[in-house]
């Protein structure tokens, strides 16, 4: 894909994520004056949504008229590195929230933080393992202990149980 | 000013606290650290690090966090110098003499002009700050809501008109950032706005820290991950006693460069669109363009360091001032501490400076001190952070990561947030290979709400009558001004295409686009 064809593709998606803003904001609300009560609860978002379609529209057309940079240009939008690294980080993080609904933040973490050290970026065992264990204690100790927000735990919840017990 | 000095005592007392202290200390090494890496600045390490404050009061945690946006201004230079790449966008000026000045091994005489530089630029706008915000904020205490609505659209405007990005594209940042701020339940009539397919997490609403980690946090990883894959050439740094003093003799050579680029700075620095980027640009560019010879700058001249270091810092500080006293960011960085205010139970505006003196004057004794104890630490630590900047990209990023994380979920606790958080990264990053600005976004999200309110008051003062905006004298000379910063882009675009349409004919049809 080259960069003038994703500045299109967007200029096509934004067009299509401001209408839906502006059907959802007249959902049940009003977008016009409410006697007594002000402007409706939708005007805000819908008037502002219909700005934000315009100027989207005027997006693709600049595109489409070869005016911004990025629809002049030919070359391709992302090469085969690129994808290949910012793919590979950004399943490795939906990996690891979807690891955190199951097995817990803290167990996702150690894998997530491993497979990144070791494997993207090829260091050694031992400094893989250290941080992959080392970063979670310190997290643990900072959300649980000293800023008592409970990270989610899934159903490893009962190994920190005897933690619970010398903390508390 | 007498008034002024005593509240400044008071506020130095406040920065001296123990707790204060030490949060600044620890604000400026953090500063330091990110502002030298590579693809971090100050937004970022802002972003990143406001859910870690929940930890201590408001008054330790703006210090902390103002530290930190202090000391990633002096950071930026470490890595312009020695790498060659500017360590934040805030130092890309830095590059054009501080690298050539490195290949000739002056490097350590390159790393202290910055940071004397800096010191100036921070001293000189901290005073200037001191001095302007009492009465500026005493001057906002008149402002009724049409007045804030008109603030913030002129806010606004400045980034469609002096942005210098495509216009449709700053037009829609600002706008996405407005509509997803009115997520959740609505405050006037209590009915939910905008759940997306029904989706409970979206009835808390988007919090501002969720798009800012996102943008800030995970989007700025991907980028640099994309951008850094090269080899990075390390200029080594050799430090010697008689060295930094002879590098100290040398300061009034370019101290007069110093102080005007910190003017400069301050002023530029105050306009929400501007900030320290553009203001160590233009002071890059105005210092030269008054040198007697413009051809040494780029070669290594000591000038062409001192001038956008200075403004740099000073931008920051002078970012501050409309945020204090009017409840306006002046920059990405600040939108991020204003939300943080928000979150700390805190109304930003003219009212803090009476009713939370110690807040207020606790921050702004604390940046007289930041500013020497970065310089210190600058000074001293320049070893320690040219070897820190051979960290592996690939240890940095994951542990990044976890703080993203960690951060998105702090606030409402929810793993909906940190799922927002990716896709928001995502798309941002996309976004921003597509030249769309997103600071207006974070911008708009942290004062949509503010917006939205102050805009429904005063259609309910004047019984739904728009004209309200213009007929109030400060209110319209506001809207007056956005209008005109609106129109500029427009005008200066078909001045420029008459004048290419004049000067060749095979040019002309591309001369359309954007300002510079």
């Amino acid at each position: 894909m080259t960069v003038r064809r994703a500045e299109l593709v967007m200029a096509v998606a934004l067009i299509v994520a401001s209408i839906g803003l502006m059907y959802k904001s007249t959902d049940g609300l009003s977008i016009g004056w409410v006697r007594g009560a002000g402007p409706g609860s939708g005007a805000w978002p819908f008037w502002i949504s219909t700005i934000m379609l315009l100027s989207a529209v005027a997006i693709l057309a600049r595109a489409w008229k070869r005016v911004t940079p990025a629809s002049k240009s030919e070359e391709p939008f992302m090469d085969w590195f690129t994808v290949r690294i910012i793919g590979i980080t950004v399943l490795a993080l939906a990996l690891l929230l979807v690891g955190t609904h199951f097995v817990g933040l803290y167990v996702s973490l150690i894998a997530f933080l491993f497979f990144y050290i070791k494997v993207v970026g090829r260091h050694s065992l031992l400094t893989s393992l250290a941080l992959a264990l080392a970063i979670p204690i310190v997290v643990f100790f900072f959300f649980e202990y000293l800023l008592v927000i409970p990270l989610p735990k899934g159903i490893t919840e009962p190994l920190f149980y005897p933690i619970y017990d010398l903390m508390y | 000013m007498e008034e002024i000095l005593l509240h400044l005592g008071d506020g130095l007392l406040e920065a001296f606290h123990p707790l204060n202290f030490a949060m600044m200390l620890i604000g400026c090494v953090i500063g330091l650290f990110i502002g030298a890496m590579p693809g971090l600045g100050s937004v970022n390490g802002v972003a990143i690090l406001l859910p870690v404050t929940f930890l201590v009061p408001p008054n330790a945690a703006i210090i902390f966090l103002a530290a930190i946006y202090y000391g990633a201004m002096y950071g930026g230079a470490v890595s312009s110098i020695t790498l060659g790449i500017p360590g934040a966008s805030t130092a890309v000026a830095t590059v054009f003499d501080g690298r050539p000045m490195a290949a000739q091994g002056k490097a350590d005489q390159a790393l202290s002009i910055a940071a004397f530089s800096s010191f100036v630029g921070g001293t000189v706008s901290v005073v200037l700050f001191t001095l302007f915000a009492p009465p500026l904020a005493d001057f906002a205490l008149r402002f009724g809501p049409p007045e804030e609505f008109a603030l913030m659209m002129l806010a606004f405007a400045t980034f469609v008109g002096l942005g210098g990005d495509d216009i449709p594209k700053t037009i829609f940042s600002i706008c996405i950032g407005l509509v997803l701020a009115t997520v959740g339940l609505d405050i006037v009539s209590g009915r939910p706005r905008l759940i997306f397919f029904d989706i409970s997490g979206f009835y808390h609403g988007i919090n501002f820290l969720v798009l800012a980690i996102g943008i800030y946090g995970i989007g700025e990883i991907l980028w640099t991950l994309e951008t850094t894959r090269g080899d990075v050439q390390v200029h080594r740094v050799r430090t010697t006693w008689r060295g930094f003093v002879e590098n100290v003799k040398r300061v009034r050579t370019y101290i007069g460069t110093a102080v005007m680029g910190s003017f400069l700075g301050y002023f530029v620095g105050i306009l929400p669109a501007a900030g320290a980027t553009p203001g160590s640009l233009m002071a890059y560019g105005m210092a030269k363009a008054m040198s007697d010879r413009p051809e040494t700058y780029g070669q290594g001249n000591p000038k062409g360091i001192a001038a956008p270091e200075s403004a740099n810092n000073a931008a920051s500080t002078g970012s501050m001032l409309p945020m204090l006293t009017l409840g306006i960011p002046g920059s990405p960085t600040t939108a991020i501490l204003l939300g943080g205010m928000i979150i700390w139970g805190l109304r930003p505006g003219p009212l803090l400076f009476t009713e939370h003196p110690d807040f207020v004057w606790g921050l702004i004794g604390s940046l007289y001190m930041a500013n020497l104890a970065t310089l210190i630490f600058n000074l001293a630590l320049i070893p320690v952070f040219a070897r820190v900047l051979m960290l592996k990209f690939t240890i940095l990023a994951p542990v990044i990561f976890v703080l993203c994380v960690v951060g998105g979920f702090a606030p409402t606790q929810t793993l909906h947030d940190v799922w927002l958080m990716l896709l928001f990264g995502v798309v941002g990053y996309l976004l921003r290979k597509l030249d769309y600005p997103v600071a207006p976004a974070v911008l708009a999200i942290v004062l949509g709400p503010l917006a939205e309110q102050s805009m429904r008051q005063s259609l309910l003062m004047s019984q739904g009558e728009p004209s309200i905006f213009v007929t109030r004298p400060l209110s319209g000379m506001f809207v007056a001004l956005a209008v005109l910063l609106f129109c500029y882009p427009i005008y200066h675009a078909r001045r420029r295409r008459k004048a290419s349409a004049k000067d060749s004919e095979d040019q002309n049809g591309k001369a359309g686009g954007t300002p510079t």
